[in-house]
Formats: structure tokens, C-alpha cells, sequence
């Protein structure tokens, strides 16, 4: 029994030695949105508790923001609802991507589906995990630390208020930097780039049309139309090239 | 608001969430085999969830306006250059991120 407790608690410190350098700039990014997060809390009114349970329970960056002011806003659950559906719908994708990846991993599964906000799927998705890595641990760790980071940050930014002064404009391109470098990777992993055009096209003319506060949900509609109607030649790209 | 109806509306956004990342599990659960037409879109998916996740981070950039787009557009410039050079993400990422900041705190103010 011991042996076998010792044996459990050395993959998982395994898994979380492979799982932290990949945090890393994810914990630069969330601190400083965190961080700005509990200050815009703190500023509208409330105390670090709403911060730090709303980062906790919620744990979705965008919709965070968007709840503290419906909390200023007359109470409308079924609108909540809706609305917070509607912001968060891309994570439909994150779940399509990661059926297979999440199979079998017992208890962690609840936990890491619960916890999949868009820099951990990205960071799970693509993370290249060597074979004496247990995959259910750096799934669970990925997760929990990108959590703790966060919920941290705004916990901080609620108790701090406007106290910082270093300037830390900018900052938050890690995010940005984050999603290209993994963008870059998936690039040039793969051999045809339709689906990647796709998503590229999407995004920008849905965003040129809807505007920046409601063009995802048309986006996603249109990568699925896309991806759907074109699946012969991307399933089958080198078939269609000698059809031509 | 009173405290319940308050917990009601967050209880609402987390509901939200869960709902949208749990759906698919809960639906393809593995009793029955999956769809290919699912596995084909788990499969081809994430190229364009990329791709949408870097423009959704760019959303407010406004290439018309000052200081139209630059200080972004030559960030990620920096960025790929490192990665495509020394291929060590987190590399990448801290060169990008700083070069932003120098841009938008002393150049772009």
C-alpha cells in the first residue's frame, strides 16, 4: 500500500514539474487581467469576496466582468442565463476537441472539464506530453494551477483596490503572444491550412460585420458551415488535388 | 439586488459555463461510439479555434485609428520571429510581451 501511495504521489510531482514551465505565461497574463478584474469589482462596489468567488466559481474571464454589472442591473436570471450561454458558447468547440483526450481519466475528467477556460484547453490541446508523463495528472495540474492563478489575481486586485502604481500597461499581450505561439505551433504542425484559413476568415469578416462585443457566436456559425461543407477536401486533400 | 438574488445571478453565469463546456460530454459520453462527422470536426476544430482565439484577442485594435494596429502588429512580428528562431514558447512570449509594453507605454503613448 505504501509503495504504491509513493508510486502515485511521484507521477503526479512528475506530471507537475511537466505542467508548470507551460503555466507560466499564463500566470503573467492572468495575474494582470486577475488583477484588473478584482480592481473593476472593487471599484464598482463590492468587496474581495465577490471577486474571489466569483473568479472561483465562475472562472471565465469575459462573463466575470459582464456579471459584476449585472449585479448593478435589476435581477433577471433567465437574461443572465441566456447572456452567460451566449458568452461562453465557444467552449462548445473546446469539449468537441478534447472527447478523445479526456477518455478514461476517471475523477479528474469532472475537474478538468469544469475548468477548461480557453488558455488551458489551448495549453492542454497542444502540449506535446512525453509517454512517461502521466497525461491525467498534467491535464489536472495545468488546470488547477492556471485556476489558482487566477482566482489569486482577483482576489489580490479585489483586496488592493487601486493601490498599484507600477505600470503594467500592456501586459496582458501575453494572452495574446500565448494564442499565437500556439497558433504558430498547430501551423506548422499540419500539412494543409484550410481549417486555420477558415477560422482566420471567419473570425475577421464576422468581426468586421458584427462588430467586436457580438461577432463570436456568428463566427463559430460560420466555421461550422465551413468546416461542414468543405469536410471531402480537407479530409481527403491529396483525393480532391487529383480530382483536379 | 438583495444577497439571494445575487447568488441566483452568479449561480445563473456559472450554470452558463458548465453547461458550455460540459454539453459535449455529456452528450457523446462514450456510450455509444461517437459520430464521425464529431470526430472529424474534434479532429479539424482546433486549427480554427486558433486561429478565432487570436483574433478575438485583437478584437479592439482599431487599424483605422491610431495607432492603427502597429504596436500589436509588430509585437507578434517579434513574437513569431523568436519562435520560428530558438522554438521555446515561453521564450516567445516574454520577448512579445515586453517589446508590447516598451511600444505602448514610451512610443504609442
Amino acid at each position: 500500500m505504501n509503495i504504491l501511495e509513493k508510486n502515485h504521489d511521484r507521477k503526479a510531482f512528475k506530471a507537475l514539474k511537466w505542467a508548470f514551465p507551460y503555466t507560466i505565461p499564463i500566470f503573467a497574463g492572468f495575474w494582470f487581467l486577475g488583477i484588473a478584474y478584482g480592481i473593476y469589482a472593487n471599484a464598482s462596489g463590492f468587496s474581495f469576496v465577490y471577486p474571489l468567488i466569483m473568479s472561483m466559481t465562475i472562472y471565465g474571464g469575459s462573463l466575470e466582468f459582464i456579471t459584476v454589472s449585472m449585479l448593478l442591473s435589476p435581477f433577471a436570471p433567465v437574461q443572465t442565463l441566456i447572456m452567460a450561454i451566449m458568452i461562453q458558447a465557444r467552449h462548445l468547440f473546446y469539449g468537441i476537441s478534447m472527447l478523445d483526450k479526456f477518455k478514461g481519466l476517471g475523477w479528474k475528467k469532472y475537474y478538468l472539464i469544469y475548468g477548461m477556460c480557453d488558455e488551458t484547453f489551448s495549453i492542454n490541446y497542444s502540449a506535446e506530453i512525453p509517454k512517461d508523463v502521466d497525461r491525467g495528472w498534467f491535464y489536472f495540474f495545468v488546470t488547477l494551477l492556471n485556476q489558482i492563478y487566477w482566482v489569486s489575481g482577483a482576489t489580490i486586485g479585489g483586496l488592493m483596490g487601486d493601490l498599484i502604481s507600477f505600470d503594467t500597461k500592456g501586459l496582458d499581450f501575453a494572452m495574446t503572444a500565448l494564442f499565437v505561439v500556439i497558433f504558430l505551433d498547430q501551423w506548422l504542425k499540419e500539412k494543409h491550412h484550410m481549417s486555420a484559413w477558415i477560422g482566420l476568415i471567419s473570425s475577421v469578416v464576422c468581426l468586421i460585420l458584427f462588430g467586436t462585443d457580438d461577432f463570436m457566436i456568428p463566427t463559430m456559425i460560420c466555421i461550422l458551415v465551413l468546416l461542414t461543407a468543405f469536410r471531402k477536401p480537407i479530409e481527403n486533400p491529396e483525393k480532391a488535388g487529383d480530382a483536379k | 439586488m438583495t444577497i439571494t438574488q445575487q447568488v441566483i445571478t452568479i449561480g445563473m453565469c456559472v450554470l452558463g459555463t458548465v453547461l458550455t463546456r460540459a454539453l459535449p460530454f455529456l452528450i457523446f459520453n462514450g456510450k455509444r461510439p461517437t459520430p464521425r462527422y464529431v470526430q472529424y470536426l474534434g479532429k479539424v476544430l482546433p486549427s480554427a479555434i486558433f486561429s478565432m482565439l487570436v483574433v478575438y484577442c485583437l478584437r479592439n485594435v482599431t487599424p483605422l485609428h491610431y495607432s492603427y494596429g502597429l504596436p500589436e502588429l509588430i509585437a507578434i512580428g517579434v513574437t513569431v520571429t523568436v519562435h520560428l528562431w530558438k522554438r521555446q514558447m515561453l521564450l516567445s512570449i516574454a520577448s512579445g510581451t515586453v517589446c508590447y509594453m516598451l511600444l505602448v507605454q514610451l512610443v504609442f503613448k
